[in-house]
């Protein structure tokens, strides 16, 4: 999208005018880039022997590959149980059936409501009182993603049922098809279909939010990265930059694939 | 109930915190997400280009990584001070990290704003000689804020209930509360539990009626 119609193309003195500002902005970027780098400079964090541990194979394979794992198998369990999730609450918001749509109702926009921390707080210092169990931070964490995500899709496929043409379900009832037939075989593959984009960019979303296992204690990759890493070797603005880059380049990756599904579908 | 009726006064101070945290850095990703949004449609290729890398890094990194990096980058290392007073020292730098996170989210929802605007309005605008600037403020932002009042509403409730990470950066609000009311009554998990989420429902819940009400009144007719 080319926002071009906002200015008109500039002549020679606009020209003129639009170098000289670009130099002034780069300087000034250049500036504060050099105040940055200056007080990190002052505490060392760029100095080789920050960096250089990201070269020794024992860093990556005790904290940076473990970590990455914890992250994706949270992320990937949360995937699956939130998209189940999703699918069943979507499904009987969208019943005809008053008991069963208004507590399905209530579910969602309750557990849409709460921040996700507090789910995962509730799950892991809770769990004992109430089922007699310590659960696992892993199981906490996945346990807050499902919960909070699932409502999330769960309203997204719903928005997806009710955004296709209303003669889609009337053709499948014409030709004889039940209630739940008509759901599972017409609407929800089309919903799904048509939601992908924004299923995907919820999925980035639960990607990112895995990280807050590491206030439970959970190894995921900010853990490794920020109290492994970090704690061993005193550089934690390189183990920060080096974590926030592979989760940029995941969720990049997961934005082009949404882009490009919401571009081919249909 | 005991619990929370013991505690009241720390459960209300702690929901304070988090309507302080939530107002600030709104207030604060409001502006720097404005600001990134002129950027983004810039004639300038720099502000352009930085504004694009800006918005790309803040929107993919989890806001728990983006709050540490406050607490331990800008705080510790980099020494930024912003009050002797240590814990409103943390406040501030949590209102940094939940605002540079947050403005980024701003930015998206402005610039699809921008998008809802027919392309006439800033050519006539240009046409009674407007220059960039003033098209933008008195013509193109006006619109297209009122376009993205409920994405607004949607991402300052996301905002409200993001406060509970400032945990990370040392910040008592209500999810630390909350954490430490089930380690001491910890035969009530369920009431504290209810009650904490019940105190964001209700946060959240007007807000999101607010919205809602307000989009549809300040929706441009077209």
């Amino acid at each position: 999208m080319s926002y071009a119609n906002l200015y008109e193309t500039p002549g020679p003195r606009g020209e003129r005018r639009n170098r000289v500002l670009a130099g002034v902005i780069a300087l000034v970027l250049l500036a504060l880039a050099y105040v940055i780098y200056v007080r990190f400079d002052a505490k060392e964090q760029w100095s080789a022997a920050k960096w250089t541990p990201f070269l020794r194979p024992e860093v990556w394979t005790t904290f940076i590959l473990p970590g990455l794992a914890g992250t994706l198998a949270a992320a990937v369990a949360g995937v699956v149980l939130a998209g189940l999730f999703g699918l069943v609450f979507a499904t009987a918001r969208l019943s005809d059936h008053r008991w069963i749509r208004w507590p399905a109702a209530a579910v969602v926009e309750f557990f849409r409501a709460v921040p996700l921390l507090l789910l995962i707080f509730f799950a892991f210092f809770g769990s004992y009182v109430l089922i007699g169990v310590n659960v696992s931070a892993f199981t906490a964490v996945v346990f807050g993603l499902t919960f909070y995500n699932g409502s999330v899709i769960a309203e997204i496929i719903r928005a997806g049922v009710l955004s296709l043409p209303r003669g889609q379900a009337e053709a499948a009832h014409a030709i004889g098809l039940r209630k739940g037939q008509v759901m599972r075989l017409v609407l929800l593959p089309q919903a799904f279909r048509a939601m992908m984009p924004a299923v995907i960019s919820q999925f980035v979303v639960l990607l990112k939010d895995s990280a807050l296992g590491l206030i439970v204690g959970y190894d995921e990759l900010v853990d490794r990265g920020l109290n492994g890493i970090a704690a061993n070797f005193s550089n934690i603005i390189p183990a920060a930059i080096l974590i926030a880059a592979i989760f940029i380049g995941i969720n990049l990756s997961l934005d082009r694939l949404a882009h490009r599904l919401s571009r081919t579908k249909r | 109930m005991d619990a929370l009726l013991l505690e009241w006064d720390t459960v209300v101070a702690a929901f304070w915190m988090t309507v302080r945290l939530a107002a600030v850095s709104a207030l604060g990703s409001l502006v720097l997400g404005t600001l990134l949004t002129a950027m983004r449609v810039a004639p300038l290729a720099t502000l352009r280009r930085t504004a694009t890398v800006y918005v790309a890094v803040a929107r993919n990194t989890p806001l728990t990584l983006v709050l540490l990096f406050t607490g331990l980058g800008v705080g510790a290392n980099l020494g930024v001070e912003l009050s002797s007073d240590i814990a409103t020292n943390n406040f501030w730098l949590a209102c940094i990290g939940l605002t540079a996170y947050t403005a980024a989210f701003v930015c998206e929802a402005l610039r699809s704003g921008i998008n809802t605007v027919p392309v006439g309005q800033a050519e006539a605008a240009r046409s009674l000689g407007l220059g960039f600037l003033q098209t933008l403020r008195l013509i193109t932002l006006p619109q297209a804020f009122r376009a993205v009042v409920a994405p607004l509403g949607s991402i300052l409730i996301a905002l409200t209930k993001n406060t509970t990470i400032a945990l990370v950066v040392g910040v008592s609000e209500a999810s630390v509360r909350m954490r430490e009311m089930i380690e001491t009554y910890g035969d009530q998990v369920m009431q504290i539990f209810l009650g904490f989420a019940a105190g964001f429902v209700l946060l959240c819940l007007p807000m999101g009626l607010l919205f809602g009400w307000l989009s549809r009144r300040l929706a441009v007719a077209r």
